[in-house]
């Protein structure tokens, strides 16, 4: 199983840089309702694509550096980094497929 | 391949998710198409997936958060057998039965159901305003409780003058420096603890008799252009964030063909859940402007639950 790394301020900016696949974040917190309704979408992705892209999540509510720093405006707020940069930019909860859709255009 | 089921509910709010615990018991085996996950509609768990603290549902004195609750409500429904899915209903033919619901493009129906209890709900109005689409998630929105956050120390505002909008504004105070209620009256339709509850807030301030006429800003909100509804007169406020609560359309889509609707669109029903398609039932927002309520909700989800199955016995279906 695919586990999903729980990024902070802190290990931020290295994770994403040293990621070898391309590296989906998602930006969450406890308190949001559709960030719960995405989170199993979000494991089961971990698993499917494994080999395409990892999957890594960012509480907002303890690195709000982080999260200020992408213009994180809105939650869940998903980040796909390539290289280090930002590719693609899906805010609020979608579908599984219609999500998968939009990471796998900008991979 | 095409399931066939005594009872399809549509909709995983208070109202579907009571249907489903109570048919469940009743051993007519529901199934729940609970909808897809979406930060502002059909979303599985309904609007309370949206809300925070709820204070008023019985049973709860220290509160409970919308989200909890559903998820409390979605394992009651599992534990007693309710097939629950987390899809959309694209289509339903409700012209004759048994009923047939479409999950996918495919030609065949993926469901028939001997009856059928609509519990789709209602969704936030928007203001149809220039600059509101373009600025959706660039400092508007419509769900304080998922970006609030975002407007730490920040001036913001909120449109709306009913419980909603008050509770939205009250919420807001935790995080913005303040927050302006713009409503279009000089007086709130919101219930009395609530007003109270703003009035006393030092960080909610009004703007009465004023419309919204622009949401302003290139990339990020920057402020509204505001229209007094007595004098005409516009003026300009500033601030970064404007959160919506002006109301709620009943999500009606799936029915608007075959059911009899009233004249704000909601789904008419009379003796309890019973619409004018026998075999169809409705419970929930869908058909209800007046109470919107999460209790009053889940109680008329009981209701359609317990017709439905009384229906289905004078139909001479066994169980």
């Amino acid at each position: 199983m695919a586990t999903i790394a729980h990024l902070t301020d802190a290990t931020f900016d290295e994770a994403v840089k040293s990621s070898e696949k391309p590296i989906l974040v998602d930006f969450w917190a406890e308190w949001c309702g559709p960030c719960k309704m995405i989170a199993p979408i979000l494991e089961e992705l971990a698993d499917e694509q494994a080999d395409k892209f990892a999957i890594a999540k960012l509480d907002v509510d303890a690195n709000v550096a982080t999260a200020t720093k992408f213009s994180v405006m809105s939650i869940p707020t998903l980040l796909l980094f390539k290289d280090g940069e930002v590719v693609a930019r899906l805010v609020g909860a979608k579908p599984k497929g219609a999500m998968l859709q939009e990471i796998t255009d900008s991979l | 391949m095409t399931d066939h089921t005594r009872v399809l509910i549509i909709g995983s709010g208070p109202a579907g998710l009571t249907a489903a615990i109570y048919t469940a018991r009743a051993q007519l085996k529901p199934i729940v198409i609970e909808g897809e996950p979406s930060s502002t509609t059909d979303q599985p768990g309904g609007q309370l997936m949206l809300t925070t603290e709820i204070e008023n549902f019985p049973g709860f004195p220290e509160g409970i958060t919308g989200p909890e609750l559903m998820a409390n409500m979605r394992a009651q429904a599992e534990r007693f057998g309710a097939d629950l899915r987390v899809t959309k209903v694209q289509k339903l033919d409700a012209t004759s039965r048994p009923f047939k619901a479409w999950l996918t493009d495919d030609v065949e129906p993926s469901i028939t159901a001997d009856s059928v209890i609509l519990a789709t709900g209602a969704r936030s109005l928007m203001m149809g305003v220039p600059g509101e689409e373009r600025l959706l998630s660039h400092g508007l929105s419509t769900c304080a409780t998922c970006d609030g956050f975002f407007f730490r120390g920040q001036d913001i505002a909120v449109v709306g003058g009913g419980d909603s909008a008050i509770e939205e504004a009250t919420f807001l105070t935790r995080f913005a420096s303040s927050v302006t209620l713009i409503h279009r009256r000089d007086t709130l339709r919101a219930s009395k603890i609530m007003q109270e509850r703003a009035f006393a807030n030092e960080k909610i301030k009004f703007a009465w008799n004023s419309k919204v006429t622009e949401v302003l800003g290139a990339d990020r909100v920057e402020g509204v252009r505001l229209e007094d509804t007595i004098t005409g007169e516009t003026r300009e406020l500033s601030i970064t964030g404007v959160f919506v609560a002006i109301g709620h359309i009943p999500n009606t889509t799936l029915v608007t063909d075959s059911l009899d609707l009233d004249d704000a669109g909601y789904v008419k029903t009379m003796h309890g859940s019973y619409t004018n398609i026998e075999g169809l039932f409705a419970a929930g927002d869908v058909q209800d402007h007046e109470y919107r309520q999460a209790i009053t909700s889940a109680g008329s989800g009981c209701v359609a639950a317990i017709d439905a199955e009384r229906w289905l016995e004078a139909q001479g279906f066994s169980h």
